[in-house]
């Protein structure tokens, strides 16, 4: 019997097992202090987790990983250019950009959610195909539209052609500076409060978001939509508010994201945003169909600690720290892969589970003896 | 009981399908604390005559109905479902409506939640209020009580028995505020026995406190013991609406699946005798969505035609499905004495058996290719036949000129209408497709050939030729045939014996020169020995 919870143990928890074996086996080779690994996961909880949150309410509504949170940092993206243009500075800049970014979003986020509900199952794969579609326009509107259609009024900012934007946009104005408002010591740990009391707040709203009736809809629909619908839920209204919340968090995730990085690559900061976030959310023993905020954590510290140790280590084992981008690259896509196979696994050996009950329904049947010739 | 003014009264209600007439001039009327047994076989009506009492929208967009719904007297006209509900109208349906990671309690309030309103409830609407757990779960143990059976609120219903599940169903009706009408369709087919008792004996509770109850069931054998009153449906009509006191099981049995026999070729038939063991199966299981099989266990003889018959959704398709290969399934199954391997289709079709689908259109046929593929193509795939090999074998080609004239050759056969044997199999009628799937079986030359609902959407004179082409095949060329029907007439002009199957397991096997009430009582859910049992006592009677 403990054999087979020993059994069912591993194959839950296998992504964060292999995480935690390898990332401990790096940590030697890395020569990283712990202190100087501590600190870069603070940083990075900081930085990343907000992102990696806003993939919840969509796996709540049974919709899979939202590939599509993309589209909600292109809208921040958007929201911080306006902001650096307009000379806002410091932390209202960044609330500039939010006041900017979250309309877009909106929008976005309906449009995603509504194609959603036209291919339903294949959330996944739409989300990601959109993206690179939303992106196509993204690079038509900084490229083209700033500038020319849509006045600039920081020439600083533009191409030497007078429209479009650069390549890389300083962001020194709003550089970290919600990290920086209030920035605690704790030992030999820098702590930005305020940014932590942020990603608390969306916290309780998501405990909060679940016990409501909204909240409790969206489960339903994550579970049988044929069911909700005939209890008389609005399932794909539902659907669409899922995303769409989905693609205002990503919006805020990835200014909180951009404030700490300092800088913004104009053109490709967010081509994997949605990857790492869903790389981040599997790695801390989330699947396709169940993840809770413990997740989110367990899997930005996982994933960041190797991330940090991973490049190092392999300069020191092999010579070359490109092994260790390699194993970066590797190791996300290698996790999103296992994930949806163990996922897939899991389904059919449920199905096949219930397929052995169909058999023991009743006693067997004294078959054939009823007929008389 | 004995108010006299109906809760709901059915008048004259009438439907039909383009111009196919399923229901005809349906009246009933149903009291405060009634149960109806309703009870008819596949196709008689019943779930077209709920879909309309309950205003699925399906009945709207295929022309509406005739005839009046009355409620308390008063006229009703229900768009959705939803209306029905409203008005006090619950239906638990077959397959369970539940959410599987939800507690009892909540699926029993279901989008009907208690809530607080939250601060938020101004500026986004009501669906951002707080759901209110202890109200909620205060209202689940009342419906359960009132129901009189035992169920924790707190369970996950994906951790449920099944019994369970039916119950929390019933319990999410009645934990309405109006509910005063319960609609239930089988809702013992998937209990236990002793799972069955209880259930009937809450709605008899239930009916005590007033609530009218619509019970759905081919388990005779309940219907007479729950109801007050039985309606049978056949063939779109009201044959009977009377009490259930009395009532026999047999009496009931011949209502449901009598047909005037005028000209019955089963009794002017030859009794044939068989001997040669060719087929036998041994605790074969199918996982068949809706067709499941439990545990069945028969033996084919050399040569006769074997019917398989019984409800829909008993598992009577799922035994060739599950001998061929196309649905998971388990047990032994052997072929003139060698065991044949399950879940894997070429080696059934390379075995020496075929199968003509019930599915024609999606496994039968290649309906963008000719006849003369369709026809030649499993041929082709399995025994290789009509391929000529070029470069000393290394490749090989089709054989066109060997097809052609095979599909000559059945087109002539079978009579099919059809302009040339290059003409694509989806351009013919639905009659002349099911002798595509034929010919295509026949081509194979097998030993045996299982054929489901041969005659399913054919029209009458095609469902002839079908019938006599296999009878012909049988005769000729000595093939042991296994049909699937649920048309009992036909399984009974041609069938050598004809097994009934019921909830997946063989109910028992009858000539088809045994009396129709007899075939209706091993269709109507009863254990085979009391079956027996029921038919030894009618005999006693007839003697």
């Amino acid at each position: 019997m403990s054999a087979k919870k020993f059994t069912k143990f591993l194959s839950e928890y296998a992504v964060v097992i292999i995480f935690v074996v390898a990332t401990v086996a790096c940590i030697g080779p890395s020569r990283l202090s712990v202190t100087y690994i501590v600190q870069e996961i603070i940083t990075r909880l900081g930085r990343n987790s907000f992102l990696v949150i806003s993939l919840l309410l969509p796996i709540f509504a049974g919709m899979g990983l939202n590939f599509g949170m993309t589209l909600g940092a292109m809208a921040g993206q958007i929201g911080l250019i306006f902001a650096v243009d307009w000379g806002v500075a410091g932390w209202q800049g960044l609330v500039f950009a939010l006041l900017v970014g979250l309309p877009i979003s909106v929008l976005l986020g309906w449009v995603c959610g509504s194609v959603m509900n036209r291919a339903k199952g294949r959330e996944m794969v739409t989300g990601y195909i959109l993206a690179f579609f939303i992106n196509g326009i993204y690079q038509f509107f900084v490229l083209y539209m700033l500038g020319s259609v849509i006045p600039m009024r920081n020439p600083s900012i533009l191409l030497s052609r007078g429209y479009g934007i650069r390549n890389t946009l300083n962001l020194e104005s709003v550089r970290q500076s919600l990290d920086n408002i209030v920035m605690a010591r704790i030992g030999p740990f820098a702590v930005p409060v305020v940014t932590f009391a942020v990603i608390a707040l969306l916290c309780i709203f998501v405990v909060w978001f679940k016990r409501t009736k909204l909240g409790q809809d969206m489960r339903a629909v994550g579970q049988d939509m044929g069911v909700a619908d005939a209890a008389g839920i609005p399932v794909e209204r539902t659907r669409i508010i899922a995303i769409i919340i989905s693609t205002m968090f990503a919006c805020a995730g990835q200014i909180i994201f951009l404030q700490n990085m300092g800088n913004l690559a104009t053109y490709n900061a967010h081509d994997q945003t949605g990857f790492f976030a869903v790389a981040a959310i599997l790695v801390g023993g989330a699947s396709v169909t169940h993840a809770s905020i413990a997740n989110v954590f367990i899997g930005v510290v996982l994933l960041h600690a190797m991330f940090i140790v991973s490049p190092l280590a392999g300069q020191n084992l092999f010579g070359s720290a490109m092994i260790g981008e390699y194993f970066r690259q590797f190791i996300g896509y290698g996790v999103i892969a296992l994930s949806l196979v163990l996922y897939a696994w899991k389904s059919r050996k449920a199905a096949s589970d219930a397929r052995s009950l169909i058999r023991t329904g009743g006693s067997p049947a004294a078959n054939g003896k009823g007929g008389k010739e | 009981m004995g108010n006299n003014e109906p809760l709901l009264s059915l008048k004259n209600v009438s439907k039909e399908f383009y111009g196919n007439v399923v229901l005809q001039d349906v009246s009933f009327d149903l009291h405060e604390g009634e149960i109806l047994g309703l009870v008819g076989e596949n196709g008689a009506g019943k779930t077209t005559l709920m879909r309309i009492l309950f205003g699925m929208p399906v009945i709207a967009e295929t022309g509406g109905f005739k005839g009046s719904i009355c409620l308390d007297g008063q006229e009703v006209h229900f768009s959705t479902p939803f209306e029905a509900l409203d008005a006090g109208i619950g239906m638990v349906h077959q397959e369970f409506s539940l959410i599987p990671g939800f507690t009892t309690a909540e699926n029993i309030v279901l989008n009907r939640e208690s809530m607080h309103p939250s601060l938020l409830n101004d500026v986004f609407g009501d669906r951002m209020s707080i759901l209110d757990r202890p109200a909620i779960k205060k209202r689940a143990v009342g419906a359960i009580e009132k129901l009189g059976v035992k169920l924790d609120p707190g369970m996950l219903v994906s951790e449920m028995p099944v019994g369970h599940k039916q119950f929390t169903e019933i319990a999410r009706e009645i934990s309405r505020d109006k509910s005063r009408i319960l609609v239930l369709d089988e809702p013992t087919a998937v209990l236990t026995e002793s799972e069955a008792e209880v259930l009937l004996e809450s709605l008899r509770r239930l009916a005590k406190e007033g609530v009218a109850i619509i019970f759905i069931s081919h388990r005779l054998q309940e219907v007479v013991e729950v109801a007050d009153r039985v309606v049978v449906l056949r063939d779109g009509l009201a044959v009977k609406d009377v009490p259930a006191k009395g009532l026999t099981i047999k009496d009931s049995a011949s209502w449901m699946v009598g047909r005037s026999m005028a000209g019955d070729a089963a009794g002017a038939r030859e009794v044939r005798k068989f001997d040669e063991e060719i087929l036998s199966v041994e605790h074969l299981w199918v996982d068949m969505p809706g067709e499941t099989v439990r545990d069945v266990s028969a033996s084919v003889r050399k040569g006769e035609i074997f019917g398989i018959g019984g409800l829909a959704g008993q598992g009577k398709l799922g035994i060739p499905n599950g001998i061929m290969g196309l649905y998971p399934a388990g047990g032994k199954v052997k072929l003139h004495g060698r065991d044949i391997a399950l879940n894997a289709p070429a080696k059934a079709l390379k075995s020496g058996m075929s199968f003509v689908s019930e599915d024609r259109r999606g496994v039968g046929l290649l309906l963008d290719e000719s006849l003369d593929w369709n026809i030649a193509f499993t041929a082709m795939q399995i025994h290789g036949q009509y391929l000529r090999p070029i470069l000393g074998g290394i490749f090989t080609q089709r054989d066109e000129k060997g097809m052609e004239s095979l599909c000559k050759e059945y087109i002539e056969l079978l009579d099919i209408k059809c302009t040339s044997s290059r003409q694509k199999a989806k351009e013919l009628s639905g009659g002349n497709q099911q002798k595509i799937c034929l010919a295509k079986a026949f081509a194979m030359r097998p030993d045996l050939l299982f054929v489901s609902e041969p005659t399913r959407g054919i029209d009458v004179g095609a469902k002839k030729l079908v019938l006599d082409t296999l009878r012909k095949y049988n005769r000729e060329y000595g093939t042991t045939i296994v049909m699937i029907s649920s048309e009992l007439e036909e399984l009974r002009s041609i069938c050598d014996r004809i097994a009934i199957i019921d909830e997946g397991k063989i109910a028992g096997i009858l000539p088809p020169t045994a009396d129709v009430a007899d075939f209706g009582i091993l269709m109507a859910g009863i254990g085979a020995s009391e079956a027996a049992a029921a038919m030894a006592g009618q005999e006693a009677n007839n003697a």
